[in-house]
């Protein structure tokens, strides 16, 4: 049985070493804000105990004043799992940093969320649509999205 | 949009141009489907032919319908499923699917077409030989189906081409899309050269 | 005097008869080498993440249907699976048994295609295909029977699956699991020791195990690479803590091994309908659920071990009658992360059996 490991836990213990990074966490998930994504993403990557080195998959939600996007980190050498999300309020040029530098798996995600959601990854190789065509108006899976008809 | 005359692209050209055929289609799939033998002139419809030409020419017609490939979607396995042995369509002379367009004369569209899909479809008909057929399978084929509200499906391949005949079901069965076919048959039947250029 | 040449670019797709669906390639070439390889998504983007948004819990059962639509049975499962996390909903033992049987006949049904259309992309047109469409139509009457679809099947509900099984089923698929090794041993005297086989999978499109996992592969993909993963062991959902099989896996990550892993898959699957069939206890295969189910507020994810890996349904719930959020992690897109890693240098007529060999369903990659 995979172990969902509980946010809360994650805080106190990320809290020395990241102060003031965590935005909010409880049992089933753990807020962090995005300037730290990268950094605390790294280190349950490369922390021994943690070694979550399988990112099962990424999405983004839309509510209406800001988007979280979520991940869901696996270690397959521990099973256990962790739901880490991070929040972004800026809605017309919405950035996140990409995490592809440490899991190539979030590539066609991420490229995924920027099409449907319109949240840029920085630092992605590839940051462009990868279902919609270019010309496309809008970001289909945005709550105000219409399409004009 | 025009494309640079230069021999090759950037990535980002091509798709800014393949963006552009979308969005022109898009815009005129509204419009009525013009009639591709519109160029055949009255002196074919003033020729005399005797019925059984028509006839013989017709039978050779229907019974070598050669579909093209055209599978977007989870139809083209009902397809594949009457192309396989139990369902068995080389019964009509028609397991010989073709991959070249210019080879076929039947699109046997199996599966939901988005916008980003219909440039190529509309390609693909256009190369066809003509005289040419198209049987719209399934609901999506008709009408976009489960998907009609979507943002990126087109309601049905008669806003791109001609469909001769509509096989309901999602997926049509097996045998529902024999009898469609059988319906084409029929259509085929009454076809007369006299008939060609009006 | 060196002769100067340039790249090229070649276009595969996205209406090309060995790219299983609407898939195309944008390779570049240097002769018949690969320099770069782009693959272009989106041909059968059908908007089903949104459209979920604007249907009810219930009507979205037939969206999950056609994902991966060569494992309808298999998409059905993890999103009620989600629901019934959301809504505290139980489900009744045989109902369980029967999600199960379903699931595991649909993964034979889609490794026999996999394997099929594999080995027609290495030039055996036809043939084997159509000896593996022989047992695939065999497995769809017995889904004719339970639900009257043929593909499309919308068989599982919230609580239960929508009809108990008819007497004749079981008897049917007692001969079909008696059959069944016989066949696949058939296909091995085919294939497995097939010289044209062997020269042109062996050794080509290596996956090693640290790029599998940091691509997030999963199902055959990973498994080949030599990763022992399989969710139904690691976190077992439904019953199948009360059934034993083994995990197949590769060594050298090739092709060859995920062709492998298939064929040895469709085994295990025999092990466990003989185990379910075995154990399939009487009673009830429905929990009443209100029609229009208003789960609580909250968000779940649910997985399960697909035929083609890890898929997963993200939803989040308002408390109205729609998913407020609907998600689907499909594990054919997430394969193909690695398909330009695995092809750059490699001769373009590997590039069709590597891309065969990692399985992907369009309807699911594009959604
Ligand atoms: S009609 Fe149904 S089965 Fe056919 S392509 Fe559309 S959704 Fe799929």
């Amino acid at each position: 049985m995979t172990v969902a490991l509980s946010g809360k836990e994650m805080a106190g213990k990320l809290e020395a070493q990241f102060p003031a990074s965590i935005i909010e966490s409880s049992r089933a998930s753990l807020i962090v804000k995005s300037e730290f994504l990268l950094r605390i993403a790294w280190y349950f990557k490369a922390t021994p105990g943690f070694d979550f080195d399988y990112l099962s998959s990424i999405t983004a939600v839309d509510y209406g004043n800001y988007f979280e996007l979520v991940y869901h980190l696996v270690s397959l050498e521990h099973n256990h799992s962790l739901v880490l999300k991070t929040r972004c309020y800026e809605r017309d040029e919405p950035v996140v940093p990409s995490l592809v530098s440490l899991w190539q798996g979030a590539d066609f995600q991420e490229r995924e969320i920027y099409d449907l959601m319109g949240i840029r990854f920085d630092g992605h190789p590839n940051m462009k649509r990868i279902f919609l065509w270019d010309g496309f108006q809008g970001h289909p899976l945005r709550k105000d999205y219409s399409d004009g008809t | 949009m025009a494309v640079s005359k230069r021999y090759s692209y950037s990535d980002t050209e091509l798709d800014r141009y393949e963006g552009g055929v979308i969005e022109a289609l898009k815009a005129r799939s509204g419009e009525a489907i013009p009639d591709p033998d519109e160029w055949l002139d009255e002196d074919l419809s003033q020729n005399i032919l005797l019925t059984t030409v028509d006839a013989v020419l017709n039978w050779a017609r229907r019974s070598a319908l050669w579909p093209v490939v055209c599978f977007p979607a989870c139809c083209a396995f009902e397809f594949i499923a009457i192309a396989a042995s139990r369902w068995d369509f080389a019964r009509f002379g028609m397991e010989v699917v073709r991959a070249s367009p210019r080879q076929a004369d039947l699109m046997i569209t199996a599966g939901t077409l988005t916008w980003k899909m219909a440039p190529q479809v509309k390609r693909i008909y256009d190369q066809m030989a003509e005289p040419k057929w198209v049987i719209a399978m399934g609901a999506c084929g008709i009408s976009g189906g489960l998907f009609k509200g979507s943002y990126s499906v087109v309601p049905g391949y008669n806003r791109i081409v001609p469909v001769d005949v509509y096989v309901p079901g999602c997926p049509p069965r097996p045998e529902t899309l024999l009898h469609g076919i059988m319906m084409l048959h029929k259509k085929i039947a009454k076809r007369s050269l006299m008939q060609e250029g009006k | 005097m060196a002769l100067k040449t340039e790249h090229f670019v070649l276009n595969l797709g996205p209406l090309h008869p060995s790219t299983h669906g609407v898939f195309r390639l944008r390779a570049t070439l240097d002769g018949e080498v690969i320099v770069d390889i782009e693959p272009v998504l989106g041909y059968l983007h059908r908007g089903i993440e949104k459209l979920a948004e604007g249907c009810t819990y219930k009507q979205n059962i037939p969206f999950t249907d056609r994902l991966d639509y060569l494992a309808s049975m298999s998409n059905n499962l993890p999103y009620v699976m989600a629901v019934e996390k959301l809504a505290e909903i139980t489900v009744p033992e045989r109902a369980e048994y029967l999600r199960v049987i379903m699931v595991e006949l649909q993964r034979i049904v889609s490794h026999l295609i996999a394997v099929g259309t594999f080995v027609q992309d290495l030039g055996a047109m036809g043939t084997p295909l159509l000896y593996m469409f022989r047992e695939r139509e065999k497995i769809l009457d017995l889904f004719e029977m339970v639900c009257g679809q043929r593909l499309t099947y919308n068989y599982m509900r919230f609580g239960g699956v929508s009809h108990d099984i008819p007497d004749e089923f079981l008897p049917a698929l007692a001969k079909f699991v008696d059959r069944m090794p016989g066949f696949i041993d058939e296909y091995d005297q085919l294939l497995a020791e097939n010289e044209i086989l062997l020269a042109r999978t062996k050794g080509v499109g290596i996956l090693p195990k640290d790029l599998a996992i940091n691509i997030s592969a999963s199902g055959p993909v990973l498994r080949a690479s030599g990763v022992k993963w399989d969710i139904r062991k690691a976190d077992p959902y439904s019953v199948y803590d009360r059934f034993e099989f083994d995990i197949p896996t590769g060594s050298i990550s090739d092709a060859y091994d995920r062709y492998r892993v298939r064929i040895e898959e469709m085994r295990q699957c025999v092990r466990i309908l003989r185990q379910a069939m075995e154990q399939l206890p009487k009673g009830k295969v429905l929990t009443e659920v209100p029609l229009k189910l208003r789960p609580p507020a909250g968000e779940v994810y649910a997985h399960i071990e697909a035929p083609k890996g890890e898929l997963g349904f993200y939803l989040v719930s308002d408390n109205s009658d729609k998913p407020y959020r609907f998600h689907i992690r499909a594990p054919a897109l997430i394969n193909l992360t690695a398909l330009r890693q695995m092809l750059i240098g490699w001769k373009l007529a590997d590039a069709i059996i590597v891309f065969g060999s990692i399985d992907i369903c369009l309807g699911e990659v594009d959604r």
